[in-house]
């Protein structure tokens, strides 16, 4: 789609923006570092009202970027949620005042380790400081500044957008009036880790990487392309694995080699490929590093006295990378604080990739979450 | 408030009439959140539910509720002593497997609990027991013996005996027929039953 003609109901023609901030005050981190200036990448849809009380922040996964809906000029696919954002979708443009913003230490538009270091002159590579996912909120707390948002209606997220929805409501519970955590948890667990450091060590010990300063020679495309194959292999289930491939091979009977014979191999080759166009290996060490560091347990989500924002807490029954338990963990910690909180765990087959894909229960759910929160009602309890 | 046929539920109208304005409730097994919404919306109750059906929070989230997609048999572990004004199970605690560890879970977090179920003892019951020789099927027990939820089966008398074996108070109780309250013999007339319950004193649940 070049133009802006809309199609499939959609908002048509999108553009990601920058926002630039920390020149004169940097970021400060949690690591006690600072970082700056910051560019954040951030797209936003529809318009803000004059209260400025129609404001939902979306935030993506691991590997997403600001682009959630609509299409960017010459190209064939909209963004990550399209069906969800749009006028009369569950994020209705037409209602509300939508915000997608990116992560920094990512590498789609906003400031990380593949970024030029304003005093060298060149790539940060590892002199990158280490990014936690409240530092990930701090810079998108610079951008709400910047856009005159005073409160959140909500804040919305699936797995790592989701530990950035819940520390939003941990850092900032009276600028969120609610959030939407979707099959997330409270803090990674070792599992989690594991997955993540075999992920970083497939990027390390590809000797094109050399430690970190590949920017001037070739990437390190074999490690950063098993590192998300093995991602790939967490996001689906048995079941959907089995359905979407079974044991079928891409051409018929076996060769008795070890090339990439069943389309299960041929499908995580192709995605391994496509995914090193896109991401910067040292980008994916940091995000990786940021949500493993991730920790909102014993009493760090909700501040005594703090106003509590309602919740709508959502996981995917065959979701086994963050599994239904973790969710379960999130509304226990609410309940003991008395917080309003929803619990739905979809039946899906699609483990964690479920939130990309099952619109229809999550329309449902999103958009009536919304619709209250917004009458302005009391809650519950 | 309209009661009976193509009013309010009897049930439900009884349970209303069971909660103080402005309470806040639980609603063990909320099904699609009628009584929910109809407590929120006539008792402007805070209203909580928890339900085991995946569509059933669609609906409930639809009606603007707060609900936990969740099983009651394995307790209510996050919720603190006495959240509650008023725990309710209506037409649930005949289907959970343990009734006193739920029972006793539901007085935990309520100051009291609302308990409504099917009677047993219904005369129409009672006829299809002596006369047909067969397992009642009613209105208030439309199910046959191998598809019906119900894991327990019980009267007013049951129940009042069985409050009293626990050290339960009864505070309050209404038998119903399909258009309201049973007038005289509860037990014999009343086809499904709302008590009102807290711990007594020598509450041994």
């Amino acid at each position: 789609m070049t133009d802006s003609s809309k199609p499939d109901g959609g908002i048509g023609l999108v553009e990601t923006k920058l926002f630039i901030f920390g020149e004169k005050e940097p970021l400060r981190l949690a690591s006690g570092q600072t970082l700056g200036p910051v560019t954040l990448a951030y797209e936003t849809y529809g318009v803000l009202n004059k209260a400025g009380t129609n404001a939902l922040l979306i935030l993506h996964a691991l590997t997403g970027d600001a682009h959630a809906a609509g299409y960017h000029a010459q190209e064939p696919k909209p963004g990550w949620w399209d069906v969800l954002v749009g006028p009369g979708r569950a994020f209705d443009t037409d209602k509300y005042f939508i915000v997608c913003s990116n992560v920094i230490g990512g590498c789609r538009g906003s400031t990380g380790p593949g970024s030029i270091n304003p005093a060298t002159g060149r790539p940060y590579g590892l002199s990158f400081p280490v990014i936690t996912v409240a530092d990930m909120t701090e810079a998108q707390r610079h951008l709400m500044d910047h856009l005159g948002i005073g409160q959140w209606l909500a804040v919305i997220g699936g797995s790592m957008g989701g530990m950035q929805a819940l520390q939003w409501a941990a850092s900032y519970p009276e600028r969120v009036r609610s959030v939407i955590p979707i099959a997330t948890t409270l803090k990674h667990s070792p599992q989690q880790i594991a997955f993540d450091e075999v992920g970083r060590q497939a990027i390390m010990s590809d000797p094109a990487w050399r430690g970190g300063d590949y920017y001037d020679h070739g990437r390190p495309e074999r490690g950063l392309a098993l590192a998300r194959m093995i991602g790939h292999i967490t996001y689906m289930s048995d079941q959907s694995m089995e359905e979407k491939f079974s044991r079928r091979l891409k051409t018929e009977g076996y060769k008795f080699t070890f090339d990439a014979e069943f389309e299960v191999e041929g499908y995580l080759h192709h995605r391994g490929a496509s995914f090193v166009r896109r991401f910067d290996a040292n980008s994916y060490l940091y995000v990786t590093r940021a949500i493993d560091y991730f920790d909102l347990s014993g009493g760090k989500l909700i501040k005594a006295g703090a106003p509590l924002p309602r919740f709508m807490v959502v996981s995917f029954k065959s979701d086994w990378l963050y599994p239904s338990y973790q969710s379960r963990e999130i509304v226990a910690t609410l309940r003991t604080h008395h917080a309003d909180v929803t619990y739905v765990e979809v039946n899906s087959t699609y483990g964690h990739d479920a939130f990309l894909v099952e619109h229809e229960e999550q329309s449902r759910l999103f958009r009536h979450f919304l619709a209250k929160t917004s009458d302005g009602k009391e809650g519950v309890s | 408030m309209r009661v009976g046929s193509r009013g309010v539920r009897p049930d439900h109208w009884a349970i209303s009439r069971m909660i103080e304005p402005g309470s806040t409730v639980l609603d063990l097994g909320c099904g699609k959140g009628d009584l929910l919404a109809l407590l929120v919306g006539e008792r402007q109750a805070k209203g909580q539910g928890i339900e085991l059906k995946e569509e059933s929070i669609y609906e409930c989230v639809e009606k603007g509720l707060t609900v936990l997609h969740g099983d009651i048999e394995g307790g209510l572990g996050e919720f603190p002593d006495k959240a509650f004004d008023v725990v309710i199970l209506n037409q649930s605690m005949q289907e959970v497997r343990d009734v006193e560890f739920v029972l006793k879970e539901a007085l935990r977090v309520g100051r009291a609990a609302i308990v409504g179920f099917p009677n047993m003892c219904h005369w129409r019951s009672r006829l299809d027991v002596f006369f047909r020789g067969r397992t009642p099927v009613s209105p208030a027990l439309p199910h046959r013996w191998h598809n019906t939820p119900n894991l327990h089966y019980l009267s007013l008398k049951d129940f009042e005996e069985f409050c009293l074996e626990k050290g339960l108070d009864v505070l309050e109780f209404y038998g119903l027929t399909s258009t309201g309250r049973a007038p005289i013999f509860p037990n014999l007339l009343g086809e499904t039953v709302v008590y009102k319950i807290k711990e007594g004193r020598d509450c041994s649940l």
